[in-house]
C-alpha cells in the first residue's frame, strides 16, 4: 500500500456514492413503472369515496403497490380520526 | 429477413451516433449488407458522421410520403460497399414519422439487407419509439454517470412494454449494454462508476467498453466512422463490440487503467 492509497481510503469516493443512490433510484422507479396504468385513477376515486363517509385529511390515507413473483398487493391503509373529542 | 438494431440511450451526447455510424461500418466491412437510418428528424447528424452530408438529395421522409423511392434516398457509403445510409428530414416537423411508414420502409429494407441500424434520437419522443418499435436487438449507449444510467434504465422499461416484440408478446428485444467514454484511470481513483457497478444496477450483457477517446472527436471531424481509425484505442473497441456481436470470443479491452513507463517495463501482462 503507498501513500496515495492511503490518502484514497479515507475519503468516500464518490463513484460509491453514486452507486449507492442510483440503485436506490433505479429499484424504486423499476417497482412503479410494473404499476397499472388504472392505478391513479382508482386511488383517486377510491378516497372520494371514501371522504363520504368519514372526514379524514388526505394525508390519513396512504395507498401502497406492491408487486412480487407471486402476487400483487394493494394496500390501502385509512388513519381513522379520533372519535374521543367528538364526544366532548 | 434482416436483424433490426436500435441504438437508444434515453440521454443525449452519450454517443449514440458515434456507436450507429461505428457498428453500421463495421457490420458492413464483415460483409453484412448493412443500412443504418438516422432516427433524428429535424437534427439530423448521422450523414455528418459519415461524411456524406453532401450527397443528402432524399430523405426518410421523403420515402415514407412517397417524393422518393427508397433507392434514391439511399446513400452509399465511399468507403465499403455494403453500406447505405438513410438520412433523417432537416426541415419537417417530427409527426412527419408514422408507425406504418416506417414499418413499411423496414420492411422493404428486410428484403436486401443483413443489418439495419436505427439510430435513435435522444428522449423518449415519437422518433425514439420508432427508432426502437420493431427492434430484434438493442444496444444502450451508457456513460458511466448517474443521469446516464437511469436514463438507460428507464430505455430498458420501455424497450421491454413498448415496443413491437412486447405488445406482440413475443420473445423480448435482446438488450446489450455498451459502456462509452470510460476512464479505467478515474475509476480507480474512486471518482467514476465501474463497468461492474454500471453493470449490476442494470443487470445487462455487456458488448463492451468504449474508452474515452480523442480519436472520436478527430473521427466526427472528419467525417469517418472511428471503427476505420484501426490505430485507435475507440476504433479498436468498436471492432471487438462488432465481432462480439457477430458471436466471436474478444476478452474485453480498455477496462483497466494505462500503465505508465514504469508499469509497462515491469508489471508484465
Amino acid at each position: 500500500m503507498n501513500l496515495l492509497d492511503y490518502f484514497r481510503s479515507t475519503r468516500t469516493s464518490t463513484a460509491a456514492v453514486a452507486k449507492e443512490r442510483l440503485q436506490i433510484l433505479v429499484a424504486h422507479e423499476r417497482s412503479s413503472r410494473n404499476q397499472p396504468s388504472y392505478l391513479p385513477q382508482l386511488q383517486k376515486e377510491l378516497l372520494e369515496v371514501i371522504k363520504k363517509y368519514i372526514h379524514v385529511d388526505q394525508e390519513a390515507i396512504s395507498f401502497n403497490f406492491e408487486q412480487d413473483d407471486h402476487q400483487e398487493t394493494l394496500e390501502l391503509n385509512i388513519v381513522l380520526p379520533d372519535l374521543s373529542h367528538k364526544k366532548n | 429477413m434482416a436483424r433490426i438494431i436500435v441504438v437508444t440511450s434515453g440521454k443525449g451526447g452519450v454517443g449514440k451516433t458515434t456507436t450507429s455510424a461505428a457498428v453500421s461500418m463495421g457490420l458492413a466491412k464483415k460483409g453484412h449488407k448493412t443500412a443504418v437510418i438516422d432516427f433524428d428528424v429535424g437534427l439530423r447528424n448521422l450523414d455528418l458522421i459519415m461524411g456524406c452530408e453532401r450527397r443528402v438529395v432524399y430523405d426518410f421522409v421523403n420515402v415514407i410520403n412517397g417524393e422518393a423511392t427508397l433507392n434514391q434516398a439511399l446513400i452509399r457509403d465511399k468507403h465499403c460497399d455494403n453500406l447505405y445510409i438513410l438520412p433523417a428530414s432537416q426541415t419537417r416537423d417530427k409527426d412527419s414519422l408514422s408507425l406504418e411508414g416506417v414499418g413499411k420502409i423496414l420492411d422493404e429494407l428486410s428484403k436486401t439487407f443483413d443489418y439495419i441500424v436505427c439510430d435513435s434520437p435522444a428522449g423518449i419522443e415519437k422518433g425514439a419509439h420508432l427508432a426502437m418499435y420493431f427492434a430484434d436487438d438493442a444496444f444502450v449507449v451508457t456513460n458511466p454517470e448517474v443521469s446516464s444510467v437511469r436514463d438507460s434504465d428507464r430505455m430498458l422499461g420501455l424497450l421491454a412494454s413498448k415496443s413491437r416484440r412486447a405488445e406482440l408478446n413475443e420473445e423480448p428485444i435482446k438488450e446489450y449494454l455498451i459502456l462509452s467514454r470510460y476512464s479505467p484511470d478515474r475509476v480507480k481513483l474512486g471518482e467514476m462508476l465501474s463497468v461492474n457497478d454500471v453493470q449490476e444496477i442494470l443487470s445487462l450483457h455487456l458488448l463492451g467498453v468504449t474508452p474515452e477517446s480523442k480519436s472520436v472527436l478527430n473521427a466526427s471531424n472528419s467525417g469517418t466512422p472511428v471503427i476505420l481509425d484501426e490505430k485507435s484505442d475507440a476504433g479498436q473497441a468498436y471492432a471487438d463490440i462488432v465481432a462480439r456481436y457477430l458471436g466471436e470470443e474478444k476478452p474485453h479491452r480498455f477496462i483497466d487503467e494505462k500503465k505508465g513507463l514504469f508499469g509497462k517495463l515491469f508489471g508484465g501482462k
